[in-house]
């Protein structure tokens, strides 16, 4: 089976991307050092081709409704040029992916999933549309490319490219305007951490969008320094920290999942996990001893096997290994001691708060209360 | 990318260099660290240690992946560079030069006639590709 290609694939290869396949895409793992573009990210700005995450459209009367069906968030209480973050999850409260969902009209949504997701996301929101529903869902993952524009200097990039003042958009809200002369959807989401915007334009104009992005500055980063990026903002990956057998609950993504709602089809079940609470939960740790953590690694506690990595990796904003993973829920407390089976060799961890990394904040100069 | 013509090399993309003293210094090749992609992580045998040809005498970790460093001849480590294990990155930086890896007083000189040269290794690379 062959390797799909985004519109940047060409673009990628002349840079010297090294092309490694991911969800059944052939995408840039790198293009320098994953460490240096994960730098240029945290201290200037880097770009990233999503192209290859799903892109569907969901319009119509229903819209709304659809949505509110499969969707963690509450979909009715998210106003025009919004967006949120949400899980779908099925009837047992597995989740199926996590997306973002931007209400970029009144009838008017785009919701974004995993790459390796967007099928069973698709499969899932056509499986709950009812055949009176008046709402039209295309998929526009090919008709659409999407760079992500992260780092501290993005927006002062990125008002360079275009006349709407990014300034003024404020995180998790998104609009409609011109990028480097292509009609776009700007959002300032993410998933490194650190402030930015995620821009989707047609897929004839993304060769121009990133040239204009890389003269303005910004450094293309691939998808090794993405992962590094995400593990240090906390954010779980789908398929790696979160998947179908793990409920928001123990994941701890319960924060973003909205249960009074009589139409949502995943409420049932999501009840009764909140209820009898959940044996285990999703952590971050750091290494003391050394070595990396790696998926799939057992983790320990007082020579009794309590948990497993479900990521890992070398941090260079924190110049220390990291992971995320799942331990018995007495086993969770922040500075709780855990081992890892690096390989048959015991290495030293300790339970640290997530996210590991959050992006300076401006100072709040007026009292809060 | 030549490699240099000092020395020796294994399949695992290991280099050996026999100095004047007669140990035998270990290292990987810029192939492997290119391929590795950043090191951050090298674990290494102590002094008085034995390693033996084609089998496993360390770690070497990047970012991305983790791989098993193999003895390009057997011997007895005389030596171990300690500012590779502080410094990883120097593996990349400078795969035949400061990233070097051990030192090895070899149990079987006669070893070291078996390996490919530089040349050989470099057609071995682009038969590889």
């Amino acid at each position: 089976m062959g390797l799909k290609r985004t519109p940047l694939y060409d673009l990628h290869v002349s840079l010297g991307g090294r092309m490694v396949p991911f969800a059944g895409w052939d995408m840039p793992v790198q293009y320098t050092s994953i460490l240096e573009e994960a730098r240029a990210v945290r201290s200037r700005a880097g770009i990233f081709d999503v192209s290859h995450m799903g892109r569907m459209l969901i319009r119509g009367a229903d819209a709304c409704a659809l949505l509110n069906r499969v969707l963690s968030p509450d979909i009715p209480q998210i106003r025009i040029r919004r967006a949120r973050y949400g899980l779908i999850c099925n009837e047992e409260g597995g989740i199926i992916d996590d997306a973002i969902v931007y209400r970029l009209g009144r009838e008017r949504y785009m919701l974004v999933p995993n790459a390796s997701n967007a099928d069973a996301v698709a499969e899932w929101v056509e499986k709950w549309r009812r055949p009176s529903d008046d709402v039209e869902v295309s998929i526009v993952t090919e008709d659409l490319a999407m760079i992500a524009h992260q780092g501290p200097a993005a927006q002062m990039m990125l008002m360079t490219l275009t006349d709407y003042d990014v300034s003024t958009l404020r995180l998790f809200r998104t609009v409609e305007t011109e990028v480097a002369g292509a009609s776009a959807i700007v959002a300032r989401t993410g998933y490194t951490g650190e402030d930015g915007f995620e821009i989707m334009v047609p897929s004839s104009d993304a060769g121009t969008l990133w040239q204009a992005l890389c003269d303005a500055g910004a450094t293309p980063c691939g998808l090794g320094s993405r992962d590094v990026l995400r593990l240090e903002a906390g954010l779980p990956l789908h398929g790696n920290d979160i998947d179908v057998t793990v409920n928001p609950f123990e994941a701890g993504l319960d924060r973003f999942v909205q249960l009074d709602r009589e139409e949502y089809v995943a409420r049932g079940a999501l009840e009764r996990i909140r209820d009898e609470g959940s044996e285990r939960r999703l952590i971050g740790f750091r290494m003391v001893g050394r070595g990396i953590a790696r998926t799939g690694h057992d983790l320990y506690s007082g020579g009794a096997k309590v948990g497993q990595v479900t990521s890992g990796s070398f941090s260079p904003t924190l110049d220390m290994a990291i992971g995320m993973g799942y331990v018995r829920e007495d086993f969770s407390d922040i500075g709780a001691p855990l081992q890892v089976d690096i390989r048959g060799r015991m290495v030293d961890a300790e339970v640290e708060m997530l996210p590991f990394y959050a992006e300076r904040q401006v100072p709040i100069l007026a009292p809060v209360g | 990318m030549t490699s240099p013509a000092d020395r020796s090399y294994i399949k695992d993309h290991d280099w050996v260099q026999v100095g004047a003293d007669g140990l035998a210094t270990f290292g990987i090749t810029d192939y492997a660290q290119d391929s590795l992609g950043d090191v951050v992580f090298v674990e290494l045998p102590e002094p008085g240690s034995e390693v033996s040809q084609s089998e496993s005498f360390g770690e070497i970790e990047s970012v991305k992946a983790v791989s098993d460093l193999i003895a390009p001849v057997s011997g007895t480590v005389a030596e171990r560079n300690e500012a590779v294990i502080d410094a990883p990155e120097l593996v990349n930086d400078s795969p035949f030069d400061e990233g070097w890896l051990l030192k090895v007083e070899m149990a079987d000189p006669t070893e070291i006639d078996d390996l490919m040269s530089a040349e050989e290794y470099d057609s071995f690379l682009a038969s590889e590709s």
